[in-house]
Formats: C-alpha cells, sequence, structure tokens
C-alpha cells in the first residue's frame, strides 16, 4: 500500500496541532515519525486512524484519496494501529482478543473458537509472529502482549499499513531488539510501517525514512544514517548536545542509607526483598533497572508512602522509622515521582498552588490558618522566571501546560526548599529534549551543592549521562553497584537478572557492546 | 496564535500526550460540576424543567387531558385549558413563594397589613434556611471529593443536640440560644465524622456508610421521641418537650407580624456560608481539601495526610448538618418535634449542593430557589399538586447532573477546555 498525505491539517479552536503536513510512506517502507511530545505526532495518526478528522488536506490511499469517519474505515482501508498504551481485554486468551470486534461464528451469533484459533495461527505462521492463541494475555510479557497487539492489527481484512505508536516505551532491551527484528520482517513481506518514535537509536536501527515533525510542521526529511545530533537538532530547533557537563563527582558522607528492606505486597509477592543501598552527599547514584522491579515501591518506601515489612531507611544518619512523609519532607527530602499526572501535579491546582503543595502550612505562605495569597504568588512568579516554566500567568491550571513544563514545576517545587536528600524517579518521562536538558544540569547543578541524588530512570541513555555510580535493581534487590562506564551489555544483562560473574561469559554476540540495538542476532526467539 | 510559531503553543499538550493521569469518576464529575459556563447551563437547567414541568401538569390534570381527546375537532379547547392551567399553576406556585397578588390588593385597598404581604417571602426564607446548611454540608465534603449522602442523619443528630440543650438547661437566653446552637453543630459533627472515620481506617466507602446512618439516626429519633427524658409531658402522640423560651431563636420580623416565621437562624446561614467560603478558598485547611478532593494521590506525595483530611471534612459537613437541625429544633420545631420536624432537608441538600455546583454563593442561591419551590408548592395546595416542586427540582437536577445534555438539547457552545478537550483526553 502505498500511503500519501497532502497538506493535513488539524485545528483545536484557535491552537493548530498540525499544520499542512506533507508525508509518503511507499509499500513495504518502514517510516520513521520523530518528533518531541506535543510536536503533533499522536494527532496525525489520530487522523490517519479515523479517530479525529481532519481540519484541511487529503489523505490518498495508493492515489485515491479517502475519508474516514472512525477506526472501523480506517481498518477496512487496510490500516491497523499498534497504540501505545495496549488495548487488551487482560483475563481473555490471545484469539479472543484477536478476535475482539470481528469474532467468528458458526452462525446464529455462536462463538467459533476453533476459527478464532486458526486465525491467529494463520498470521504468526505467515509473518513469523510466534503465539499461543490460548494463552491468557495478563499473564504474557509485555514484549508478547505487543506482538499480540500486532497480531490483532494484522488480522485486519486487508491490513498493508501498520502503525506503530511509541512501541518501544514499555519494552525491555531484549524486547525492543526483537520487535525492531519483527518490523524489518514485515517490510520484508510487503507490509509498510509508520513509526512513531522519539528514540532516536531506534529509529537509525530500523527505519527507511525519518519525518521530522516540530510544532505540527514537517521540519525535515533525513536518511536512517543521518546521525544522532542531526536528527535531535531538528527536533528541538537548534543543535543539542546529548552529553551533560559534569565534573567528578565529590562524594561526602552517606545521605541515604537502606538495609535489608523489605516489602511484601498485598498479593503476597516480595517487591522489595532485603534491598541495601547507600548513597553519599555530592553524588548521583542512578537506579537502573527493567520497570516493575520495585523501583516504585522503593521510591514510594523512601518517602514513607508505604511501611517496609522489614529493614531500615536513614535519610541523613536519622532514622526515618515511623516518620510521616511530611516529616521526612520537612527534614528536607526532595521527591520527583514517576508518574507526574498522578503523583506529582494536581492538575487541576494552579501552577501558583502546584509551587507549594509541600509547603502550603509553612511560613510565609501560610499566616494563622490562612493562605497568604500574596507570598504564594511572589514564589511561583520567581519559579517561573527561575525554572523557566512556559505558562501564561501563575493562575493557569498545571492542565493546560506540557508535559515538560509541567515537569519544571515539580522540579522547581522541589529545588526551591531546604534540602538534604532528593529522588527523581524517571525526571524527564514524557518531557522534550529541551525541557530534559534542562532538568539534567539542574540535577547536576543539584549535585554539586552536596546533595545527594538517587536517580531512578528506565532510560540508560539518561543513566550515563548523569550517574556517578550505577546500582541494578532486579526483583526487588540490587543485583549489582557498577561504574558508570560499564557497557550497556553488561548492565543489560544484569536487568535481566544474570549476575556479574556470569555476565561475561554468557553472552554470544556481546562484540557490539556499546550498541545494544544493533545486536541483531540476539533478535529471534526467547 | 496559530501564526505565530514563537509562542509556546507547541507545548500546550496534544491529544494523548497529556500530563494527566486518568481521571476517575468524582474527579470527572466534580470538574464538570465546577467548570466555566455554569451559569448558562444552570439558567437553561432551569427554564428546561420550568417547560418539562408544564407538559406534566397537562399530562396530570384530568380535565385538560380531555380536551386533548377531541383536539383535531376543537384544538383551541386543549389550548386555552392547557395555557390557563399551566398559568394558574406557576401563578399560583409564585404567589406562594414570593408575593400573593390578591394580598397586594387588599393591602392596596388598606385591609392587609405590609407584615402579610412579606408572609410568602418569610415562607420562602424559612424553608431555605435548613437547606442553605445542609447544602453546605454536601458541598463542602464534595470539595475534598466525599459525595455526603449522609446529611439527613447528621441533621438528625444536631436538631436532638440543640433540643436536649434547649430544654434540659436553665440558662439566660444570651448563653443558653448560642449553647443550644452548639451543641446542635456538635451533635452533627460527632455523627458526620464517623463515616470519615470508617473511611479513613477501614476503607469502607461513605455513601454506603453515610446512608446506612441516615436510617440509624431516622430510627434513633423515633425511638428517642418515646423516651420519658424526651418525651412531651403534656401531649400523648409522638412530640417531645418543647426548648425554653430562652433557647428559641428570636424571629427577624416579629415587628412587623406575628406570622412572619422567618428567624435567626437565616442569617446564621448565611454566616456560614461566608465561613464556607473562607474556609474552602483562603484557608490552609480548604486548600487541603480541595487538594486531596482532586487528587489524593499527589496530595499524600504532597505529606498531607488524606485518612484525617476525609474526617476533619466529614466533621466540619457534619457540623454545618448539625446547624440545619439546630435551626430547626430552636426555630421552626421549637414547640417540640416530632418525626416529621426534619422533612427531607437532608436529602434535598444534595440537590442544593449540585444545583449551587459544591460553592457556597450558588448553594445560597440554590437553597432559596428550592425553599421557594417548597414554599409555593405547600401554598397552592390542593389546587396544583404538592409534588410538582419536588418533580421540579428532580428535572432540574437531572439536567444539572448531565449538563451535556443540556448543552446538547441547546447547542450551547462548549468553552475550550470543556466537553471537547475531556473527549480528546481520553485517547
Amino acid at each position: 500500500m502505498r500511503l500519501e498525505l497532502k497538506g493535513l491539517t488539524k485545528k483545536f479552536g484557535s491552537f493548530t496541532a498540525d499544520d499542512d503536513i506533507d508525508l509518503v510512506v511507499e509499500p513495504g517502507q518502514i517510516h520513521a515519525v520523530l518528533g518531541e511530545n506535543g510536536a503533533g505526532k499522536s494527532t496525525l495518526m489520530n487522523m490517519l486512524y479515523g479517530i479525529l478528522t481532519p481540519t484541511s488536506g487529503e489523505i490518498l490511499i495508493d492515489d485515491k484519496p479517502v475519508s474516514f469517519t472512525g477506526p472501523g474505515d480506517a481498518i477496512a482501508a487496510g490500516i491497523g494501529m499498534v497504540h501505545q498504551h495496549f488495548k487488551l481485554v487482560g483475563p481473555f486468551s490471545v484469539a479472543d482478543n484477536v478476535q475482539l470486534g470481528r469474532e467468528h461464528t458458526q452462525g446464529m451469533g455462536v462463538l467459533s473458537a476453533k476459527a478464532a484459533r486458526k486465525a491467529v495461527l494463520d498470521v504468526s505462521e505467515e509473518y513469523g509472529l510466534k503465539l499461543d492463541p490460548d494463552a491468557i494475555c495478563e499473564d504474557l510479557p509485555v514484549g508478547v502482549q505487543q506482538r499480540v497487539e500486532i497480531v490483532k492489527a494484522l488480522s485486519g481484512p486487508k491490513t498493508e499499513l501498520l502503525i506503530l505508536d511509541e512501541p518501544t516505551a514499555v519494552l525491555t532491551p531484549a524486547e525492543i531488539t526483537e520487535l525492531l527484528q519483527i518490523m524489518r520482517n514485515l517490510a520484508a513481506a510487503g507490509t509498510s510501517i509508520l513509526f512513531i518514535s522519539h528514540k532516536l537509536k531506534e529509529v537509525q536501527a530500523v527505519a527507511d525514512t525519518v519525518t521530522v515533525i516540530r510544532r505540527g510542521k514537517v521540519v525535515a526529511e533525513l536518511e536512517p544514517t543521518a546521525s544522532e545530533a542531526e536528527m535531535a537538532s531538528a527536533m528541538v530547533g537548534r543543535a543539542v548536545t546529548l552529553q551533560v557537563d559534569k565534573t567528578p563527582a565529590e562524594p561526602g558522607e552517606a545521605r541515604l542509607e537502606i538495609k535489608d528492606l523489605t516489602l511484601v505486597s498485598d498479593a503476597g509477592v516480595k517487591v522489595l526483598d532485603g534491598l541495601d543501598l547507600t548513597v553519599h552527599s555530592g553524588e548521583i547514584v542512578g537506579l537502573a533497572g527493567v520497570e516493575g522491579n520495585g523501583q516504585t515501591e522503593l521510591a514510594r518506601a523512601i518517602l514513607g508512602l508505604v511501611k517496609p515489612d522489614e529493614g531500615r531507611i536513614a535519610i541523613d544518619g536519622k532514622d526515618m522509622h515511623g516518620a510521616s512523609p511530611a516529616d521526612r519532607i520537612a527534614d528536607g527530602l526532595g521527591y520527583i515521582p514517576e508518574d507526574r499526572g498522578r503523583d506529582g501535579v494536581i492538575s487541576e491546582f494552579s501552577v501558583a498552588e502546584n509551587l507549594v503543595l509541600n509547603q502550603y502550612r509553612d511560613v510565609p505562605f501560610a499566616r494563622r490558618g490562612a493562605v497568604n495569597s500574596g507570598a504564594v504568588r511572589k514564589r511561583a512568579v520567581d519559579s517561573i522566571s527561575e525554572f523557566d516554566i512556559r505558562t501564561q500567568s501563575p493562575e493557569e491550571p498545571v492542565s493546560a501546560l506540557s508535559g515538560g513544563n509541567a515537569q519544571k514545576v515539580i522540579i522547581a517545587r522541589e529545588f526551591s526548599r531546604p534540602r538534604r536528600f532528593l529522588v527523581a524517579a524517571q525526571p524527564t518521562r514524557g518531557v522534550d529534549v529541551g525541557a530534559s536538558q534542562f532538568i539534567h544540569s539542574r540535577l547536576i547543578a543539584e549535585r554539586d551543592t552536596g546533595t545527594g541524588v538517587l536517580l531512578i530512570s528506565s532510560e540508560l541513555d539518561e543513566i550515563y549521562a548523569l550517574a556517578d555510580r550505577i546500582a541494578v535493581i532486579y526483583n526487588g534487590r540490587i543485583v549489582g553497584e557498577v561504574a558508570p562506564d560499564t557497557p550497556r551489555a553488561v548492565i543489560g544483562r544484569l536487568m535481566v537478572g544474570a549476575d556479574i560473574a556470569g555476565a561475561d561469559d554468557t553472552a554470544p554476540a556481546s562484540d557490539d557492546d556499546a550498541d545494544q540495538t544493533d545486536e541483531e542476532a540476539n533478535g529471534g526467539d526467547r | 496564535m496559530s501564526t505565530d510559531t514563537t509562542t509556546p503553543t507547541a507545548d500546550q499538550p496534544e491529544a494523548g500526550e497529556t500530563p494527566e493521569s486518568k481521571p476517575n469518576f468524582m474527579r470527572l464529575f466534580g470538574r464538570y460540576l465546577t467548570e466555566a459556563n455554569s451559569v448558562m447551563v444552570t439558567i437553561y437547567s432551569l427554564l428546561l424543567a420550568f417547560l418539562i414541568g408544564a407538559i406534566l401538569l397537562i399530562v396530570s390534570d384530568e380535565y385538560t387531558r380531555s380536551t386533548f381527546s377531541y383536539f383535531f375537532s376543537r384544538p383551541q379547547d386543549a389550548w386555552y385549558a392547557s395555557r390557563d392551567l399551566i398559568v394558574e399553576s406557576y401563578t399560583a406556585l409564585f404567589e406562594g413563594a414570593i408575593l400573593n397578588l390578591n394580598t397586594l390588593d387588599r393591602y392596596a385597598a388598606g385591609t392587609a397589613e405590609f407584615g402579610d404581604l412579606l408572609r410568602p417571602l418569610s415562607e420562602t426564607l424559612t424553608y431555605a434556611t435548613p437547606l442553605i446548611f445542609t447544602g453546605l454540608a454536601v458541598g463542602l465534603a464534595f470539595r475534598a471529593g466525599l459525595f455526603n449522602i449522609g446529611a439527613q442523619g447528621q441533621m438528625i443528630f444536631g436538631m436532638m443536640g440543640a433540643l436536649i440543650i434547649g430544654f434540659a438547661l436553665d440558662l439566660p437566653a444570651v448563653i443558653h440560644l448560642p449553647l443550644a446552637v452548639i451543641a446542635g453543630a456538635l451533635a452533627g459533627a460527632a455523627f458526620g465524622a464517623v463515616p470519615g472515620v470508617l473511611k479513613a481506617t477501614t476503607g469502607a466507602h461513605e455513601v454506603i456508610s453515610s446512608i446506612m446512618l441516615n436510617n440509624i439516626a431516622a430510627l434513633f429519633l423515633v425511638w428517642s421521641i418515646s423516651t420519658e427524658f424526651l418525651h412531651s409531658e403534656t401531649k400523648t402522640d409522638l412530640i417531645t418537650k418543647p426548648v425554653d423560651e430562652s433557647a428559641v431563636m428570636p424571629k427577624l420580623l416579629s415587628g412587623l407580624s406575628e406570622s412572619l416565621r422567618v428567624n435567626w437562624a437565616l442569617l446564621i446561614g448565611v454566616a456560614a456560608a461566608v465561613f464556607t467560603w473562607w474556609l474552602l478558598s483562603r484557608s490552609t485547611f480548604g486548600f487541603r481539601i480541595r487538594a486531596v478532593g482532586f487528587n489524593e494521590h499527589a496530595s499524600a506525595t504532597a505529606g498531607m495526610r488524606i485518612g484525617s483530611t476525609y474526617t476533619t471534612t466529614m466533621a466540619v459537613a457534619g457540623g454545618l448538618a448539625g446547624l440545619a437541625g439546630a435551626a430547626l429544633s430552636l426555630g421552626v420545631g421549637a414547640a417540640g418535634i416530632t418525626t416529621n420536624t426534619a422533612l427531607e432537608y437532608g436529602f434535598d441538600g444534595i440537590t442544593v449542593a449540585l444545583l449551587g455546583r459544591a460553592k457556597p454563593g450558588g448553594i445560597v442561591a440554590a437553597a432559596l430557589l428550592f425553599g421557594a419551590l417548597k414554599a409555593g408548592a405547600l401554598s397552592a395546595q390542593p389546587d396544583v399538586p404538592v409534588d410538582i416542586s419536588t418533580l421540579l427540582q428532580a428535572i432540574i437536577v437531572l439536567f444539572i447532573a448531565a449538563p451535556a445534555l443540556v448543552k446538547a438539547i441547546l447547542h450551547l457552545r462548549t468553552p475550550r477546555g470543556g466537553l471537547v478537550t475531556l473527549e480528546a483526553k481520553g485517547w
């Protein structure tokens, strides 16, 4: 299928999300669309998939103009989409999920399990996507769930174009390698792929053509051979240094000491299992690991939102047993939560209110039980200029801000009060390149003033850029503490549970340690 | 905006990439309820309610209905009958609630006092007074993300608390009346705190527990009226002792006419509304209430104690409902309260809070409207079925709770950041 977009434009009121987008996907081509958060990628895909109606412009399939009134039309026209957040029914089997919405029947509304299973097997055989049609989806690893989504998209009546929206966001490095291989196989079989991403390495590894979108406009058409720096500067519109400048760390006394921390979840699973970790003043310790290995619980335990079953946490030499989150915050614990919208900001509250969310009862923001709005406003004005928060006014609700600016509100809040130790969980998740650069430099500056920083990140690039020491978490325990110049592949293996000693020998294709996306040899079945 | 690319337009969140977590039901509903454009929706909801009320009046009136049986031979009969019925019914409501035109004529002729002229308004204010308190009780809790269905029970306890202090102690009025009012507030607060404590400690949903506590309160009232301690010494039916003269709410307009029942409780109600406004928008406690109501996770992360916020909010809400009870037992029920004194003020408080969009000013206005409907309906019976006022209230609330419906019916423009964004954010 040849897909062409001509002058596609989408306006929301006075805001133009996509402006005159031209794009061509040739048959069998992998076309990457690269752009920052808020650049207009998702809007573009939603128009293509019939979820949103374009304000103007044309979508041409095999040179014939089409118009979609809903995803059903797009599917009928041969477009399949794999959403960033999977749309699977957890307790259903793979076969049932794949046939969802177009169930195979024996007539009279009776489901045909046999036909459904066969349909899955046919597709998975045709494209080499191994799947057990009877497996229950919620029991499958994330990477396999994504494969179910891909098979589902491919099982459309005549799917010839696949849209993959940020498909690697939730995957482990091994799963990413595998997905990239699947994409190559699909393209070789003639399926066109539109690959939405903001991860430069993956785009370089797999794309045939790269279109860069910035602020709703196509700003560049690049070859995949273009350098990362070239792509990044096209995305943000100026030259970007991916490397953060920093001097060697000067660690001092211990600011965070965790001994034998154990936490059992409601389901009875040990989510933290005898975890030991120490972070000193003046250093950034990067906690690397595949998501869901206890990082979230560790951060919550440090703040005091959950009570550990065993072990102790000391901040700045002070045992935190029995201390409430408010006590710890007052003692100088800074906290950047990983889920910004859920834990970090109250989106209905104004920027000013969010900036004092954990200080609203302190002088000068409160006086005899009343909020001192003058002081709150003054803090907001100061923070907005110091942290370059792009907002119309301090009174604007945070929901009107972009992800990056909402994150700057949190950074500003945590950095505007006395602090001894900082937990930064996924500090640049969903944040554009410009803002993440800013956040990185603030974290380094924070370290240089003597604060101890625990950086929890699922992005190895971020860990490498910032950390003075890397701790790897797996199954609720620290499985290795390594120097920041340790090769990617070593850390990658630690992240999936192999110990350091075995790490170097067990890898069959470890020549290309520096860049795991090039490890195609590992991309087969697991 | 779209022409100038240097403005931070592209920094705005686009569909699918919003910084927000998925809002839960209470959060969405709360946002709908307090969002802009609500004034027009409210006004149109009122008009629509009266329109639908008119249709139901026609359908329910036997004579008018009969004129429709020969509609095609003499349509004017049906038309005139319907018109007269609607005009008469709504006029009767108006005369009962605001100004009686007959009395106006008599006043002009010199056979009626000026005080008689104010009687409908006085009735409206009398019925509105408890609604102000119960509306605030529901509205305040609502801002903390709590659905306080228990205002009825809290009010009943407030009623009894004020009553007991009102007849059991022998004090001068300067102390006795305030003490009785405070007792009512405390009794309501104690009862209101129960669902808060249950939610904070066990996670029991406040809707379930406060509904059940309403039943407990209502049955407790029935039982306690018959006890020797509370039961009237002079009457045999189910009625309590009267409160002492020193604890009775003074009437506001007794100088004009003794029949004007509106009393000081109205002023306390207005003061409570001002206090609630201050609490919500100016105090640190209100900051916490609103924060927890919008997003308890972010509030907990910022060090706020969620459980204690629930408990305290419910206690304050219960105290407000308790004041409604005090207003009743020291006011219109000062001669002794029965199982009927509380009426449905607590439940009506839910609708008042919805119509007032959980904002103190809106709640006072909504309470006045519902007080007027009640006063009008009670004085217009039996010519107009008394249910018509309940019906109008119900329809109004239906439309308020479903603003999308009103907007769809009337093709109102949705403001930026309203419904469209909410839909888009779903993707």
